[in-house]
């Protein structure tokens, strides 16, 4: 049988050759505080997108539009070939499925293991799964994340910073999404293990094909794993290029961010 | 949202030119779990060989399901041929496929004794643990004199706003309707002996001895040792307390200690609006429905009402506000890290303080009965 492999559909809704994510005149307000001014922004498939910029500038509360856990006060957003802000059942359930999101500080809940943190979206979205493979299927994750076999039967108290991480980013890729958000995840990692988490990273989006949205604030994972970063600066996005094509952009805030101290030696 | 029409489920053949050769088509991911289950399962013998070229999409799932299935045909895993774009998934899932982790949780006849010896011994320790903290709030109340500079004066009456003031007009409604179905079922019982007019020694006995301070003290059992134990236990979960610690400070002096003065303040005075509120609740009913007007009742309160009943009540509301307030303020310090551990304490601080509030005053009634107050 001959098979045309299609990459243009996710679980079934067509995208076409759309971006994963985009976003058109996004705005976001905290009352008087304009954080987002009409932001747009492509995320195509199959990259790692970083997005940088500095405290304050929304971030978190753009993957938060994104994934719907905030209302913007204006804008459009696609996702996975549907409107992110559409409340329709059928439509959220297609983006839950098919997300996987690491939170900061791994948003694990703190009364499972991690084992059965894993477990929880295959256990909601696949309830007639087998009790022996969806164990299975947690397991394989969480060693593809990088923690020992052992971790299975640890609360998420009992790791450390960085274990609790990778245990979030187990249950990240508990459904196999094909879009993966990252809120800084090297952030509080001892150099050495950041540099692992982005190797980890980069090896697990090869493998799985994924497309990833990174937020960052470290410049090492920038200029290791990035494919084009989107700096966020002005309450918009003012640039998305790859990291070299950036360094040489007239910004302030972006001369100062890679030609500063820490941009230099993250450079060389 | 516009569906692809076509999904291809994952599907098997025998290669017909080579018996030993299996073909794999579809998709092998987790959509199709069960499908790539059954499709595993009902395989012929002799398949020396499989061909995955032609799988459409595979994921974990898929890999894992044919990893296992390779271990059970003890099939050498070089024997299946993929796609390019697979291989990176396969080489990183393969990887880590090996590592088994150790045995899982014991739930037999054996751990569930063991449970239980281990429940006794944690109910044994928690009784140490609540002595040797009322000494060590003792001794840090105390050093208070020496130290004034420690007391937190502030905090101290920020606590007493929120579990006196906040809770008295709560404590004046129940207290207020206990004292009224006192009256009432005392009613019906003197009532066949024409001794109506002794409601009001029931009543004032009722609730100047025993009721008032019960009340008073069950329902902030409820109510403020839950609010201290989720407060200060909710301080140890974000390290709070461990910050105080490295701060130099004395979390009992900065905790417990205004926690523990402001509840021995506000007890006794809203054992005495319950009190109040109680005979109110008695008069109200003798009044309106027995046929004894307000004068009266009054009168015959003041006639037969004995200053030692108030004593008696009045003397066991410190006692009281200790409980409560160190078992608050000690489960909230003994929470671990965890959401459910902080539910779980702060059910248990509020069943201590009223298990012990309760026990306590049946002691406390003995023993008064005994001496003759």
């Amino acid at each position: 049988m001959a098979t045309p492999r299609d990459p243009n559909t996710v679980d079934g809704v067509v995208i076409g050759d759309a971006p994963l994510i985009r976003v058109r005149g996004l705005v976001n307000r905290f009352g008087e505080q304009v954080v987002h001014d009409g932001v747009d922004l492509d995320v195509r498939r199959g990259e790692i997108l970083g997005v940088v910029g500095g405290s304050g500038t929304g971030k978190s509360v753009l993957m938060r539009s994104i994934l719907g856990l905030r209302k913007p006060d204006a804008g459009r957003i696609q996702l996975l070939g549907v409107d992110a802000r559409s409340e329709d059942p059928v439509t959220r359930r297609h983006i839950e499925r098919n997300t996987g999101v690491l939170f900061q500080d791994g948003a694990l809940f703190s009364s499972l293991t991690v084992g059965e943190n894993v477990q929880v979206p295959l256990k909601e979205y696949y309830p007639d799964l087998p009790d022996s493979l969806r164990y299975e299927l947690a397991l394989l994750k969480i060693k593809l994340a990088g923690l020992p076999a052992d971790a299975l039967d640890k609360l998420p108290s009992q790791l450390s910073g960085g274990m609790r991480k990778r245990a979030g980013l187990a249950r990240a890729l508990a459904l196999d999404p094909p879009l993966l958000f990252l809120d800084e995840p090297t952030a509080g990692l001892d150099p050495i293990g950041a540099a692992a988490f982005d190797a980890l990273i980069r090896t697990l989006q090869q493998a799985l094909g994924l497309t990833v949205f990174l937020i960052t604030h470290d410049l090492d994972s920038l200029y290791a794993i990035c494919d084009r970063v989107a700096v966020l600066a002005d309450r918009k996005v003012i640039a998305v290029a790859p990291v070299a094509e950036l360094e040489t952009l007239d910004h302030p805030w972006v001369q100062e961010y890679f030609n500063g101290p820490r941009g230099r030696a993250a450079r060389s | 949202m516009s569906h692809a029409p076509n999904h291809h489920p994952p599907a098997t053949a025998v290669d017909p030119a080579n018996p030993q050769v299996l073909r794999l088509a579809g998709r092998w991911t987790l959509r199709f779990a069960n499908e790539v289950g059954d499709a595993l399962r009902d395989l012929p013998d002799g398949i020396a060989c499989i061909d995955a070229r032609d799988v459409e999409r595979l994921d974990t799932l898929g890999v894992l399901q044919l990893l296992r299935y390779a271990d059970r045909r003890s099939l050498a895993f070089d024997r299946f041929h993929f796609r390019d774009e697979h291989k990176a998934l396969i080489a990183a899932i393969e990887d880590v496929h090996d590592q088994r982790p150790k045995r899982k949780r014991d739930t037999g006849f054996k751990a569930a004794l063991g449970r239980l010896g281990f429940a006794v011994v944690d109910n044994a320790r928690e009784i140490v643990a609540l002595v040797a903290f009322l000494g060590e709030t003792l001794v840090k109340l105390l050093r208070l004199f020496k130290e004034p500079r420690r007391f937190r004066l502030t905090a101290t009456f920020h606590h007493m706003e929120q579990v006196g003031l906040d809770a008295a007009p709560l404590v004046a409604l129940l207290s207020f309707m206990v004292g009224a179905v006192i009256a009432f079922l005392g009613a019906m019982v003197l009532k066949d002996f024409g001794a109506t007019i002794f409601v009001v020694e029931l009543v004032s006995a009722a609730f100047l001895r025993e009721f008032g301070v019960l009340l008073t003290a069950i329902l902030l059992a409820g109510r403020t040792a839950s609010a201290f134990t989720a407060q200060i236990g909710m301080m140890v979960n974000r390290e709070e307390v461990d910050a105080i610690r490295v701060l130099g400070l004395d979390p009992v002096d900065l905790l417990v200690i205004p926690r523990v003065l402001a509840l021995l303040a506000m007890l006794p005075l809203l054992t005495f609006i319950a009190m109040m509120a109680g005979l109110l609740g008695g008069m109200a009913v003798g009044a309106f429905t027995l046929d004894i007007p307000v004068p009266a009742y009054l009168a015959r309160m003041q006639e037969m009402m004995e200053f030692r009943h108030f004593m008696v009540g009045m003397v066991k509301a410190p006692v009281f506000a200790m409980v409560i307030a160190l078992i608050g303020c000690l489960e909230g310090l003994q929470v671990e890290g965890t959401a459910q551990s902080l539910g779980e304490r702060t059910t248990s601080s509020v069943v201590q303080a009223i298990s012990m509030v309760i026990v306590i005053d049946a002691m406390a009634a003995l023993w008064f009965m005994e001496m003759d107050f």
